[in-house]
């Protein structure tokens, strides 16, 4: 595995990165490094072209603007669509997991076209935002422990059958479409309203995008104690809210 | 326009006695200074209260994600120099608390208001002030949505309509944007070290080009205006090129920002700035932040950081290593309860002080440093926190409740 080298791709920081998305770049860098896995990351301005070349894309959250904005130019970029097509990976939060979409509502309140990387159509929900400590199991198809995360968002995801929900919802609203589901994938391309940041909470979840990037089945332990530490406590407030 | 030049209606009058009333009741029952109350109670009996208040006072506003409370207190000291300073020195920043504080000054000739963000275009409609002072705008308090360039965008169409000097930040592209929509605008370069939620042009949403201390977007040509003071290094820079030497008790590059800004407002007022920069030492804590207090023999200073921007300038002024650092952190109502936000501070400008972790979201944090590779130590409480240390100097950076908390407990 020495050999091997991770190259790890922030898109557009510069937009979407309201919701400390840096950590999911952090927590995955981190994670490899621990295995002694080195990592290049490369964080891409949305005035520069996506590489194609990235092992694992990560595209965080956003305010409606730079959201329609970020569309629009990964659109007219291609680079991510290019990138999936020769089997990178792609994790993406809130907003982003809304682009990765055929579609989603932007701040003009029109339909704006998404990349169709995932099988999911997004609205905007009628009710109050979503906010709070969301607890959900994951798929059992990737093995993963429960989902621990915190939901701040106001949007509505519907699955279409080519995706799959990410998790089933103990506590919380996820995807706000009242049917019980969180998130989606399909292959490996993944989605989620989860903020926390979600590897913060769920280190799992960045061991497996590691995983997939190397075609390994597991990966040496390292000390998750402060990681367990933060997820009982948050599992046991999404619980009992204080 | 100095002093009480006519008599408050009857009216106002009961309305201010009212709301004295409920202030004092307030304050025997124990719940704090009692001016929020107070100023409601008398806003219900006299809505137009605050306007009827503010008009026998030379009024500036100051607003901000950071600073505003400072900057309000050194601003307030500056304007003393030509006569009595009413003040919501407190922090208590929406219109209830404004109202009290002026209800409490009817000698004065200057209103120095600190107001919150999201009341700025109301309490400017409402006071007719004739100066706003407004020091940079970024993320805070993530659940409430409350999108920066949003809150730009409101100040902007606000502050057009309102004939007031406005006196703003050139470094800040969002308050470039706020303020540019003003006929009579003084701009300062009063530095701003975070510029993560400023990447997108307010204008266009082009990307904005940052070589060195300037600012523009390349598509439409929105841009950094020639500011005519700035700070540079410990010194104001005023419009004639004379430079000025900061003095104040109070730490850090964000000050001196706060005191740059507060010159250039004072001088619209007509105090030199000779004489606001010696009157602004006076200031010294603010509502408890930067206070050293000796608890358990050591020596705590207490820092209040509530956001990213807040947390970066606060590693700024910090003592170099070894110096112990307590941080604490809590996601209570006001602190906002998405703690997202911790992974927007780089945690690794800590590296070689010894760290120790309290406060509500303590496991948040300490996930946040084992990712960042520091050393650090959890605590149950500060009084195991401040064991911990030796004897001497201690940092605690705490943000919002956690400060309160902190100031409580060691009596502050």
């Amino acid at each position: 595995m020495n050999e091997s080298s991770l190259r790890l791709v922030w898109v557009y920081p510069d937009l979407l990165s309201t919701y400390g998305d840096q950590g999911n770049a952090l927590v995955v860098e981190r994670r490899a490094l621990q295995r002694r896995v080195p990592v290049s990351r490369v964080d891409v301005r949305s005035d520069q072209q996506i590489p194609t070349s990235g092992d694992i894309y990560l595209i965080g959250g956003g305010e409606d603007r730079p959201q329609r904005l970020a569309a629009e130019r990964l659109r007219r970029d291609g680079g991510l669509n290019r990138a999936v097509a020769n089997g990178a990976i792609v994790f993406s939060v809130c907003a982003g997991y809304q682009i990765l979409g055929h579609e989603f509502v932007n701040d003009l309140g029109r339909p704006e076209p998404g990349l169709g990387l995932l099988d999911v159509v997004s609205v905007r929900g009628e009710g109050e935002r979503c906010v709070g400590d969301v607890l959900a199991d994951i798929d059992p198809q990737l093995g993963l422990p429960p989902l621990t995360g915190f939901e701040n968002h106001q949007g509505v995801t519907h699955l279409g059958p080519a995706a799959r929900p990410l998790a089933r919802l103990r506590v919380g609203k996820g995807n706000g479409t009242g049917d019980g589901t969180e998130g989606a994938f399909n292959d490996t391309v993944f989605g989620t309203y989860m903020h926390g940041p979600v590897m913060a909470r769920n280190p799992h979840i960045a061991d497996l995008m590691i995983k997939l990037a190397l075609d390994v089945n597991a990966l040496p332990p390292v000390d998750d104690q402060w990681y367990d530490a933060l997820r009982a406590e948050r599992i046991a407030a999404a619980v009992q809210p204080a | 326009m100095s002093g009480n030049s006519e008599p408050l209606s009857p009216r106002a009058k009961l309305a201010v006695t009212a709301g004295r009333a409920a202030a004092a009741v307030s304050r025997v029952a124990g719940r704090g200074s009692g001016s929020v109350i107070g100023g409601r109670v008398a806003l219900r009996f006299d809505p137009d209260l605050l306007a009827r208040l503010a008009r026998h006072l030379d009024v500036v506003l100051v607003s901000a994600t950071n600073g505003k409370t400072t900057t309000t207190r050194l601003l307030a000291e500056a304007l003393r120099a030509n006569g009595q300073v009413v003040s919501n020195a407190l922090g208590a920043n929406m219109p209830a608390g404004i109202t009290s504080a002026l209800a409490g000054g009817s000698e004065a000739r200057y209103g120095v208001i600190e107001v919150d963000e999201k009341y700025l275009a109301g309490v400017a409609r409402d006071v007719s002030p004739k100066a706003i002072a407004l020091l940079n705008l970024s993320r805070d308090q993530l659940d409430r949505a409350a999108e920066t360039r949003m809150l730009a965008e409101k100040w902007r169409e606000g502050l057009a309509g309102v004939d007031a000097i406005v006196i703003a930040n050139a470094d800040d592209p969002l308050i470039v944007w706020a303020a540019s929509s003003s006929p009579t605008v003084v701009w300062v370069a009063a530095g701003q070290e975070w510029k993560d939620d400023a990447w997108s042009c307010p204008s266009c949403g082009g990307v904005l080009q940052r070589p060195s201390e300037d600012w523009y977007c390349a598509e439409c040509g929105f841009r950094r205006p020639t500011p005519t003071w700035a700070l540079s290094g410990d010194h104001v820079v005023d419009p004639y090129g004379v430079a000025w030497p900061i003095h104040l008790q109070l730490p850090g590059r964000a000050n001196k920002s706060n005191a740059a800004v507060s010159a250039a407002a004072a001088a619209a007022f007509g105090v030199d700035p000779k004489v606001a920069l010696e009157r602004m030492y006076k200031v010294q804590a603010v509502a408890g932040r930067y206070d050293v207090v000796t608890y358990q023999d050591r020596q705590l200073r207490l820092l209040l950081a509530k956001n990213p921007a807040g947390w970066l300038e606060t590693f700024s002024l910090i003592d170099q290593p070894p110096t112990p650092v307590i941080l604490s952190v809590n996601a209570r109502g006001a602190d906002g309860t998405d703690t997202s936000w911790l992974w927007d501070v780089d945690y690794t400008r800590l590296a070689g002080h010894p760290i120790l972790v309290i406060g509500d979201r303590k496991m948040d944090l300490a996930v946040r440093l084992e990712v960042a590779g520091l050393q650090f130590m959890v605590c149950a409480d500060l009084d195991e926190a401040v064991r911990s240390a030796p004897p001497g100097r201690i940092e605690s950076i705490a943000n919002y409740t956690a400060f309160q908390d902190l100031r409580r407990k060691v009596g502050n």
